[in-house]
């Protein structure tokens, strides 16, 4: 893992925050969506709030699909849940929100999961078969005569 | 009934969220390290490879239902029980899909893990 990694998985957590808290602020603000009018669910996009919330959370995919390119997915996962860590700090020094012992223990378990899991190596190698990504790559490799 | 549909809104988000993650992950595997085949071939080949791969397109449809599926959640349930339910069954979903259909390796390291952020994200509703 280069430092560079380290930075696309920072921008998953950073993107993926502040999207879903303006997602959050945004459907508080435009309530229950009745069963009787779905289309309801469409027009829900126009809101500033969920617009810019979506803008973000384009960033978080970039970022996502990024490190989905070269790292496992049980390996991305974990090791960006530190966002909900994040969000509860938000919560408590921002917000003024009361973190219970149950949400610190609750921040401790992901800690520790994220810990196990960065631990690790981050792609499973297939010593049987190279990589189908790393062919492709090499087929799209223009040849001497192409340049 | 609004409890059911609610319950019913996390199930379709978990569903079609490991699902999304599933074929999307498959896809960015197929067109290999982005950094690498930016510095190969320049920066819109890799749009280019992305948009072209079948596996993006079908995640990125499940991604779309996993985000409505989630907008309908939050209308009808109190956030944050949606949010933490959602995540930390996506967590352990995402660690059986990506062992039997990516066949990762996910071994006791990835499952404790898995199990750690799940129960973590679920404290953090309570």
């Amino acid at each position: 893992m280069t430092p560079r990694k380290y930075l696309v998985l920072l921008g998953i957590i950073l993107f993926g925050v502040i999207g879903d808290s303006l997602l959050k602020q945004g459907m508080i603000l435009v309530g229950s969506i009745p069963l009787r009018h779905l289309s309801g669910i469409f027009l829900v996009v126009l809101d500033p709030w969920i617009a810019l919330g979506i803008l973000f959370l384009l960033g978080f995919f970039a970022f996502y699909m990024t490190a989905l390119s070269w790292a496992d997915l049980t390996y991305v996962l974990p090791a960006t849940s530190l966002g909900y860590v994040l969000l509860a700090f938000i919560a408590k020094f921002f917000l003024h929100e009361q973190v219970t012992l149950t949400r610190w223990l609750g921040i401790l378990l992901i800690a520790a999961g994220v810990g196990f899991v960065t631990q690790g190596p981050a792609l499973t190698k297939h010593p049987s078969a190279e990589l189908p990504g790393e062919r492709l790559v090499e087929e799209v490799v223009p040849t001497e005569a192409e340049r | 009934m609004k409890e059911l549909y609610t319950w019913s809104a996390i199930g379709a988000i978990v569903l079609a969220s490991t699902t999304g993650d599933v074929l999307l992950s498959r896809a960015m595997k197929q067109v290999g390290d982005v950094h690498a085949l930016r510095r190969r071939c320049g920066l819109l080949t890799v749009p280019a490879r992305v948009l072209r791969n079948a596996s993006f397109l079908l995640g990125l449809l499940a991604m779309a239902t996993a985000f409505y599926s989630l907008l309908f959640a939050l209308s009808w349930g109190d956030v944050s029980l949606v949010a933490p339910a959602s995540a930390s069954l996506t967590f352990v979903a995402n660690a059986v899909a990506a062992k039997t259909f990516l066949h990762e390796r996910v071994d006791r390291r990835r499952w404790m893990a898995a199990l750690f952020v799940a129960a973590g994200v679920a404290l953090l509703a309570a």
